[in-house]
């Protein structure tokens, strides 16, 4: 909740959405949940690892996002992941980039 | 607590004919128990002996639809309407139309709806129904981003005015909708109602789509792929939305069915340009081929490289299931 105007609020990106009804989630039960956030961090790693970086979660309500160089952000909704993860990297993850494409397949 | 209410767009562009359409609309039954968001009460003509004025934006219509004029925002519209009806001062509706200007993007309206802090709990976005007009529509689609845009938003393309365009300009504009936005449903405006347009979004099926690259209105150009074996949610979660935030200015729609790896019916996902609704679990598949297939409209990139993307970011899975699917020497995506 917002503690200035009091609004209800959660991240609710659409690959990670508040479960309910006629909606596809798998945040309805807290081991899902916890397994999901897992293997999303997997995955996210898998590419952050193309620049040095790193995603961490802190206490299952906020991402902390760091570089090798120890430089560190912190953020609560996974709709600023790669606004962040750009801005820390003054680069851009680009998922159409031939070069993070062949680093990612010589990982899988 | 009741669900959040749908929010359906009526667009077009200038002169398509939304208005004679949400006329026709308005003395539906099946519009009862909804509430419509016009620009002027003065369009669509109302008749004054059919309706009862609730305050200086909304009236009652005696079909028991409830029209209301948007001055200003439409997320103050929504919110009036909203804050009416939970006081009781109006009827509980079911739905909502907005009919947009004729250049408006209908992306800024559906972001509104999703971001906003108060309407994202009430308010859910349906489906968007475009007008066409069968006379100007193809030299707007060559000529006009504001109408490439629309048509690219569209769940239904309802191509109007078709009697006064002649057979071939009426097949012609059919092929250029069909190309531009191959998962949308095309209808003609004689075969519109309300009960076949306004369905969400996420219940529609992605129809089959011709297995070859289109191109249309220029540079924008659509690009369709059926993916075999199943998807892993997680590495698709996060490769479509490093794909829209490093490129959603140029891709105007995404749309999907998905065999979600470990899930017995399909996935539906939605997106108009950054904008990705929430995934609807839909009821079951349409066929026992189960095959994935996604669609994206977009300008300027290569289908190859979302392609070859895709792929890559889907072997990253864990799941057994997804990597079984996978034949050695066999792509999983099938057809461009």
């Amino acid at each position: 909740m917002c503690s200035l105007c009091g609004i209800l609020g959660a991240d609710d990106h659409w690959s990670s959405p508040v479960a309910r009804n006629g909606v596809y989630s798998r945040n309805g039960e807290p081991l899902t949940r916890r397994r999901e956030a897992a293997e999303r961090r997997r995955v996210v790693n898998a590419v952050l690892a193309a620049r040095h970086m790193k995603l961490d979660d802190w206490q299952g309500t906020s991402y902390v996002l760091s570089t090798a160089t120890g430089q560190v952000k912190v953020f609560d909704a996974l709709s600023h992941l790669w606004p962040e993860a750009e801005a820390l990297a003054h680069a851009q993850f680009d998922p159409l980039d031939p070069a993070l494409l062949a680093k990612l397949e010589t990982r899988s | 607590m009741h669900a959040p209410t749908p929010v359906h767009l009526l667009t077009g562009f200038l002169g398509s004919g939304k208005t004679t359409l949400l006329q026709r609309l308005l003395a539906d039954p099946a519009l009862a128990n909804t509430a419509v968001l016009i620009n002027e009460f003065g369009e669509i003509g109302l008749d004054h002996h059919l309706l009862d004025r609730i305050d200086d934006t909304v009236v009652l219509l005696k079909s028991g639809c409830l029209c209301c004029t948007v001055r200003g925002e439409v997320a103050d519209a929504l919110l009036n309407l909203h804050s009416l009806r939970a006081r009781g001062e109006v009827d509980w509706f079911e739905r909502v139309v907005i009919e947009t200007t004729g250049l408006a993007d209908p992306y800024p309206v559906l972001t509104t709806i999703r971001a906003h802090p108060v309407l994202r709990s009430h308010f859910s976005i349906g489906g968007t129904v475009t007008t066409i007009d069968a006379v100007n529509g193809a030299s707007q689609l060559a000529n006009r981003l504001e109408a490439v845009r629309q048509v690219a938003a569209a769940d239904v393309l309802v191509v109007t005015k078709a009697d006064l365009a002649t057979p071939d300009a009426a097949a012609f504009l059919r092929l250029r909708l069909a190309a531009l936005n191959p998962a949308a449903e095309l209808l003609l405006a004689a075969d519109a109602d309300a009960a076949g347009i306004l369905i969400p979004a996420g219940l529609r099926l992605i129809p089959e789509v011709p297995l070859a690259d289109h191109h249309a209105a220029g540079n924008v150009q659509s690009f369709s792929m059926t993916i075999d074996g199943t998807v892993d949610w997680t590495a698709f979660g996060v490769w479509l939305t490093m794909l829209l935030n490093r490129h959603g200015d140029r891709i105007f729609r995404v749309k999907g069915m998905l065999n979600v790896a470990g899930e017995d019916r399909p996935v539906a996902i939605h997106g108009v340009q950054r904008l990705v609704h929430p995934p609807v679990h839909m009821s079951a598949w349409p066929d026992e081929k189960r095959q994935s297939r996604l669609v994206f409209i977009f300008e300027g990139l290569d289908p190859e490289a979302i392609r070859h993307s895709f792929e890559v970011f889907n072997a990253l899975s864990n799941a057994p299931a997804a990597r079984a699917s996978r034949q050695p020497g066999q792509p999983a995506v099938l057809a461009s």
